[in-house]
């Protein structure tokens, strides 16, 4: 690519001309990769061993996001006390847990969106309530749920406005806004829509948009709140492997709430399990996705059986109605 | 990106397709510029069209041309009185009134996402009126202090729709309620004033609650010219933190965007402009509040449409003082009355007709 501005473009220079034959398509197996997934029981100790940029040439080392002693409310209700969290650089993290238990506040907190009541979120071991707020997007960028697009906005324009951060009155639109542009239609496969009113798509579509609109930012952490809520499974597949495709590829850092269990076990390198404004465990999925920690996370009887297409954990919640064979016990 | 046939560009090399990408990226932009210049380019010949029929409207066309002259150093005179001291500064004041609303009413609607906020329908533009009225029924004011007290009206409402509805911030909803809210309370208020009133002052007062543009003077002209010319450079710095407000406040303060000072500036910028129209010639209704739905539906996606807003606020304001003079039998109409007679049932058209175009897309 061209004259962009940013450092990441050496690297993707690289993928782009010679994509390397050994990148993973899907995630293995969890005893075969765990080289690339990062180990992680305590999330405020810094890794250094597994760093997972070292799975691909193309990738680098990445950002370094951790929450130190966060707390978050809205107005008076306080959401999230004394959170720590560290959020590995270059992997893929899924935020599960139940509703109201402060996901999204969390994410929103991460982008600076909420502004702390306590402690802080450290960008590289800045706070990153000290950055100027264009460099700090230029950095971390936030797909929250649900956008809504402005009425009768093309996917060309929407994708353009993700440019914001890099453009200023002295800066004026160049040739490497409209290389960015191009980069993120292509990569999200929207290029034929581009002329499209963003209005007429379909959800899948749309949320590629909005993904688009998020990579034209070009942001080395990439932050989502449920991207695949209210898109149907194929599309919801579509869109994780997206996203497994930009951390792998790029080295991008990719941060999402989502809300189904086996697609944050299959999809993600670190898992962190919320409970009440708190994080209740954090490690990868085969660690963390236990039948104990489901039980007291989400109050859900489930068992935890090995994945056919991963081999990673697989969630098989129980209802009150249906019986589980007679040998196993469950956790209360 | 080769092996997933969805995310693969369909043929040649990968920067032989970035190329082929940018260039679909380019000409989308260029073939969206184009189409804003021609409906500009449109926008503006009607303004010059019907800025010389009424100037030269019943026979007056040489006395135009005869003024005109007269500004280069030429010319007998003819249209000094008819043209330059009655008809000219009339054009041009119902311009900037039209120009200000129509830029106010974009403004609104854009920052805060809802075709129902303008100054008009949300009680800046009426409190304004109540202002001026008070001032003239219960102040026995006269001149140009009562413009003063419009303005002063219209920005203390906004000040205080603006602080009624913050919350750690102020949503867009939030502020189209209390703004709906304050309007009827203000609605009332003017009703109050006319029935404590003697008759003379209800007249005087009328003219500020529908909106005229009257028989200005020179100075009115330059002063509300003046207070236009030094927003307009507000409103072109604004604009492009306008782009990204209008896809929401999470998404905007992702983008790097400073949400609630943008937001604020945005307003004040409005308020500044839809406050020094109202000081001028009243609350003209429904101007704000149609220019710019006309205008977006005009332009190509989703802008805010900011300078065909303001050549269509001029458009309906020149008209229906044209139409308010001409067509209508007997005295003639206050402006006001027209836009809002006109201004409504297009407003309903304009809804309708979207609606359905989305339902068939």
């Amino acid at each position: 690519m061209t004259s962009d501005v940013h450092p990441r473009t050496d690297g993707r220079g690289t993928s782009a001309a010679d994509p390397p034959a050994d990148r993973p398509r899907t995630r293995a197996s969890g005893s075969t990769n765990a080289g690339t997934v990062r180990r992680s029981d305590t999330p405020s100790q810094p890794d250094v061993s597994a760093d997972p940029a070292a799975r691909a040439p193309a990738q680098r080392a990445g950002h370094d996001l951790r929450a130190e002693g966060l707390s978050l409310a809205y107005e008076a209700r306080q959401v999230i006390a004394d959170l720590d969290l560290h959020l590995p650089r270059a992997a893929i993290t899924a935020i599960v847990g139940a509703n109201g238990c402060g996901k999204s506040t969390l994410l929103r907190g991460l982008a600076r969106l909420l502004r702390p009541t306590g402690g802080g979120v450290l960008l590289d071991g800045r706070s990153i309530s000290t950055l100027p707020a264009r460099e700090l997007a230029r950095t971390i960028g936030i797909l929250p749920q649900g956008p809504q697009a402005p009425e009768g906005i093309t996917v060309a324009e929407l994708v353009r406005r993700g440019r914001y951060p890099h453009r200023s009155w002295f800066q004026p639109w160049d040739r490497s806004d409209d290389a960015a542009v191009a980069e993120a239609l292509t990569a999200t496969g929207i290029v034929d829509l581009a002329g499209r009113r963003v209005d007429e798509l379909s959800g899948g579509q749309r949320q590629r948009v909005w993904i688009a609109m998020a990579l034209a930012q070009e942001p080395d952490v990439l932050l989502l709140d449920e991207p695949t809520t209210f898109l149907d499974v194929t599309h919801q597949l579509e869109i994780l492997d997206l996203l497994l495709e930009l951390n792998r590829e790029r080295g991008a850092t990719v941060v999402m709430v989502l809300h189904d269990l086996n697609l944050a076990a299959r999809y993600a390198d670190h898992l962190v399990v919320m409970r009440a404004g708190a994080v209740h465990a954090t490690g990868r999925p085969d660690q963390v996705l236990t039948e104990e920690i489901i039980a007291e996370a989400f109050g859900l009887r489930a068992r935890v059986v090995p994945d056919p297409v991963s081999g990673g954990p697989l969630v098989v919640p129980i209802g009150r109605f249906h019986t589980t064979p007679p040998d196993h016990d469950l956790p209360h | 990106m080769t092996s997933t046939p969805a995310l693969a560009p369909s043929h040649g090399t990968r920067a032989e397709s970035a190329n082929a990408v940018r260039r679909i990226v380019g000409e989308l932009a260029r073939r969206r510029r184009r189409r804003t210049f021609a409906v500009l380019s449109v926008l503006s010949g009607l303004v010059l069209a019907l800025a010389w029929l009424t100037l030269s409207w019943g026979g007056n066309a040489a006395a135009v041309l005869d003024y005109a002259a007269t500004l280069t150093g030429g010319g007998e005179g003819i249209g000094d009185f008819r043209i330059g001291t009655l008809r000219l500064p009339r054009l041009l004041l119902g311009a900037l009134v039209g120009a200000s609303f129509g830029i106010a009413g974009a403004l609104f609607q854009s920052v805060l996402g809802n075709p129902l906020a303008s100054p008009d329908v949300l009680g800046v533009n009426g409190g304004g009126s109540f202002a001026a009225a008070f001032a003239i029924i219960a102040l026995g004011l006269t001149g140009p202090v009562v413009g003063l007290a419009a303005f002063l009206g219209a920005s203390a409402v906004a000040t205080a729709i603006y602080l009624l509805a913050w919350r750690g911030g102020v949503a867009g909803y939030r502020f189209v309620l209390i703004g709906v809210g304050i309007a009827f309370a203000i609605n009332a208020g003017i009703g109050y004033l006319l029935t404590r009133s003697a008759e003379n002052d209800v007249r005087s007062a009328l003219v500020w609650m529908v909106g005229s543009i009257g028989t200005p003077r020179w100075e009115q002209v330059a002063i509300l010219a003046a207070i236009v010319g030094a927003l307009l450079p507000l409103v072109v710095a604004v604009r492009r933190r306008l782009l990204v407000l209008q896809l929401g406040d999470d998404l905007a303060g992702g983008l790097g965007a400073r949400v609630e000072p943008a937001r604020l500036t945005v307003l004040t910028v409005a308020v500044a402009l839809a406050a020094g129209a109202t000081a001028f010639a009243g609350p003209v209704a429904f101007v704000a509040f149609v220019s710019a739905p006309i205008a977006r539906r005009l332009l190509p996606g989703a802008t805010p449409a900011i300078s065909a807003s303001a050549l269509v606020g001029v458009l309906v304001v020149l008209g229906a003082e044209f139409a308010g003079q001409h067509f209508l039998p007997g005295l003639e109409v206050p402006v006001g009355i027209i836009t809002g007679a006109v201004g409504a049932p297009y407003l309903l058209w304009l809804l309708a007709t979207g609606d359905a175009q989305e339902r068939s897309a």
